[in-house]
């Protein structure tokens, strides 16, 4: 079976190679039999490379040790969804999971792609398989996870401990359906480029793809965000770590491309820039690749450090944002601009959302790439960390949330500030209220605190008050807005709905960051600790075995007003015998939207045992919001005019009569 | 205005929105990076009191002291010098003597590093990068150590 998913995976870098040249060609002299070659080579492709990654899976589920990769990151006594979730917990089977995905993705074009120009498929289906070879070839080359072990060893180094979490298992596989969903919004740009033309129909078959890398990769953010949170035992939502930024920064990119389409799409404006940002969004999607998978950091995603690695992602990362930029610098004065519009309108609200956010995509990657380029050149050794990002970053997205609930009201072509202000008298005013509940009713909140609450509830209230200026509440009866209310688009509620969400994490982040407390003490059994208004009782240590590990946990009983247990939270420290590694499994309790949050430190020679203990107000809504937007980006998808497959039944593109005729 | 005057104001405003931003970059990058040092480093540095650093290297065998409450002491150590530092909190689970690690904080007067992280790796495997380098650099590192 290993050798099986050997041999699939030299075949799929076989194939992919035909799919880079033989359509590219084709498009090229004009012959559609060759441009036809791609979309079944592009699906079976993706058939070898899942064949290829069930054999690696079965490798890891039972435990077959005489494969490498196996033997160093799995071990029989592992439960069987870590066994099978370790596939990906590695260097080498977590680029399979890469090429995978870049597979599918490439088949999903394929099979819903039938009514595209036959020359633009063609092109699209080339590029993705450039990208599946470079990959491929990488994966042969440098981290080929079938290598066997001869004599196969008698029992596996097992996971790394810390990975041996169901979070963990969801995070890779929905941030590399983000990351690499982007790789078609990449395809796209740069076959138009080979083409040398853009429309917005184009934009009208991009849109859709970027929704759905967008919202992948914001549920991959927020699982990595949570992963980190519960798992790490510090209690923080975010680190602004390198490796966090390297899956931050295309996302900050891919929002701001899929405000651009929409542009492109309604109005056929914005078509170079539009282009240009697909290209960087994926570009910075490679960029995060190799950070993390170069081994060029130091994190807990780096597995191994091979140079070869860092120097032939290095190559692949050079070639193609290289390679894709030189083409739009020669081809982008071949197409055609957009018409123009006034800046105050719904097009001028979107473009100042892509300066804000393409800027604040600048600052995180000037902060993520300096410390190592610094070490390049000059030795020196800096980390640039939270500090750094609330002076550079902040600033940046703070007056862009502040507008975001204008964009909606404003028309298109040209609009009207103070009508839409008008419109948002009362979001306004509740934010005021907000503001000053917050600064007078709730003890020691700072005036940034009442602002940032104010903040979240003006983006709340805009994103409402954009749903009942649309249903035409207060100027019609009852009934026609309820019926106006069910017949809008389902864009108009995506919008809605992802503005919505992203309050809510804004609320949760300001709540947890400026409402919260901690305590950390040396606590005894029977001991009791009080905070924000939560009072826990500790019952003691106490040791327990698990499959692959032993531990000793805690146990604390949360004690109500009337002096009775209302509920248990436990925390444990964890030792894991085969990688002679200790872990922390913190205790988490939540009550309404907010979460009491424990972690054991040190036991002391008495007993005795360090505690550290939070109060993380809101909390739940940092990754409740970021569900929400990817329920509004659903929800867009799902409008009728997006619907993935069917792209256009209206009326026919423009772009699609020149093909139909093509030789 | 006319139209060209019009485009041109955008196009300033944009620009001068980008130079703040810039400026803005550069000086968070000049205030707000923190310098990376090991013991040997600091007699030829100048670290003022109060100035956020990161201290990397080994924690020095038989210094850890576990005072009152979570109060911890240990001396950190390049194998030449060696920097008493205490940290508040719950020290990270790879923890322990001659492990490499990297505290983040300020000298105080007194000349003791008052912590306010400290850092050691998720796995038993790795060295902080940092701290290998600096001892490589010393010419104490053992290579055994590093598998």
């Amino acid at each position: 079976m290993v050798e099986t998913g050997h041999f699939a995976l030299v075949l799929a870098f076989a194939l992919s190679l035909v799919q880079m040249l033989v359509p590219l060609y084709g498009a090229r002299v004009g012959n559609l039999k060759m441009m036809a070659v791609g979309g079944p080579v592009a699906v079976t492709g993706f058939a070898l490379t899942a064949l290829s990654f069930a054999a690696l899976a079965s490798a890891y589920a039972g435990s077959d040790f005489s494969v490498a990769s196996v033997w160093e990151n799995s071990h029989s006594l592992q439960p069987l969804i870590y066994r099978i979730t370790g596939t990906w917990g590695n260097h080498e089977g977590s680029m399979l999971l890469w090429v995978l995905i870049l597979t599918f993705f490439g088949a999903l074009v394929a099979v819903f792609g039938s009514n595209l120009p036959a020359t633009l498929r063609a092109n699209v289906l080339a590029v993705q398989g450039t990208i599946g070879a470079a990959f491929f070839l990488f994966i042969l080359a440098t981290s080929n996870p079938f290598i066997r072990l001869n004599p196969a060893p008698i029992e596996g180094r097992d996971l790394n401990p810390i990975l041996q979490d169901l979070g963990l298992a969801i995070h890779p596989p929905l941030l590399y359906l983000g990351y690499v969903g982007f790789s078609i919004c990449f395809s796209f740009s740069v076959a138009a480029l080979i083409e040398g033309r853009i429309d917005a129909s184009w934009a009208r078959w991009v849109r859709p793809w970027t929704l759905v890398a967008w919202m992948f990769l914001t549920g991959g953010i927020a699982m990595g965000s949570y992963w980190a949170y519960y798992e790490l035992g510090w209690g923080g939502f975010w680190f602004w770590d390198p490796v966090e930024n390297a899956s931050f920064m295309p996302w900050l990119a891919g929002t701001a491309l899929l405000h651009s389409a929409i542009v492109m799409e309604k109005r056929s404006a914005l078509k170079i820039w539009t282009l240009l940002l697909a290209i960087l969004t994926f570009s910075l999607s490679l960029l995060g690749t190799f950070l993390v998978r170069s081994g060029v950091l130091t994190s807990v995603h780096a597995f191994a450090t091979d140079p070869a690695r860092g120097v032939f992602i290095l190559c692949i990362l050079t070639l193609f944002i290289g390679g894709s930029l030189a083409l739009f610098a020669l081809r982008a004065s071949r197409l055609t601009a957009g018409g123009l519009f006034h800046p105050i309108s719904r097009e001028g609200a979107l473009v100042l959302n892509n300066l804000f956010l393409t800027t604040a995509t600048a600052t995180v990657l000037v902060g993520t790439l300096y410390p190592l380029a610094l070490e390049a050149v000059t030795g020196g050794k800096i980390s640039v960390g939270a500090p750094f990002f609330d002076l550079t970053f902040g600033p940046l997205m703070l007056p862009l949330l502040a507008i975001v609930p204008f964009g909606p009201l404003l028309a298109w072509k040209r609009g009207d500030v103070l009508a839409a202000a008008q419109r948002l008298m009362a979001a306004f005013a509740a934010a005021l209220v907000a503001v000053l509940v917050t600064a007078l009713f709730i003890d020691g909140a700072s005036v940034f605190a009442a602002l940032g609450v104010g903040l979240a509830v003006w983006l709340l209230c805009g994103a409402l008050t954009d749903l009942a200026v649309k249903s035409g509440l207060g100027n019609v009866a009852p009934a026609v807005v309820l019926s106006r209310f069910t017949g809008l688009p389902r864009s108009v509620f995506g919008t809605a709905l992802a503005h919505l969400g992203l309050g809510l994490t804004l609320l949760g982040i300001v709540g947890t960051v400026s409402f919260g407390t901690e305590k950390i003490l040396t606590m005894h059994a029977g001991e009791t600790v009080e905070l924000s208004g939560n009072t826990l009782r500790f019952e003691g240590l106490y040791p327990a075995q698990g499959p692959n590990y032993s531990e000793d946990r805690g146990r604390f009983l949360v004690i109500g007003t009337d002096g009775n247990a209302k509920g248990e939270i436990s925390s444990a420290k964890r030792f894991y015998p085969v990688r002679q590694t200790t872990t922390t499994e913190s205790g988490i309790r939540t009550i309404g939207f907010s979460q009491l949050y424990l972690s054991l430190g040190d036991e002391g020679n008495d007993g005795s045992v360090v505690v550290r203990l939070w109060w993380k107000p809101l909390v739940t809504l940092i990754w409740g919001g970021a569900l929400v937007m990817m329920a509004g980006a659903l929800m867009s998808l799902m409008d009728r005019r997006l619907r993935v497959g069917a792209p256009s039944r209206r009326r026919k593109p423009a772009g699609a009569a020149p093909a139909a005729s093509a030789p | 205005m006319t139209r060209k005057q019009k485009r041109l104001s955008v196009i300033v405003a944009g620009l001068a929105f980008l130079a703040a931003a810039t400026g803005l970059t550069f000086y968070a990058l000049g205030q707000k990076a923190s310098y990376f040092y090991m013991p040997g480093d600091l007699a030829t540095a100048t670290v003022q009191p109060g100035q956020r650093i990161r201290l990397g290297g080994l924690v020095e065998k038989g210094t850890i002291v576990r005072g009152q409450g979570a109060t911890v002491a240990f001396s950190v150590t390049d194998k030449q010098k060696s920097v008493k530092v205490t940290y508040t909190g719950i020290l990270p689970d790879l923890f322990r003597e001659e492990q490499g690690v990297i505290t983040e904080g300020s000298f105080g007067a007194d000349g003791i590093f008052v912590a306010d992280s400290v850092l050691a790796k998720h796995d038993e495997r790795y060295m902080p990068k940092e701290v290998a380098d600096g001892l490589k650099a010393k010419g104490v590192w053992q290579e055994s150590k590093s598998q």
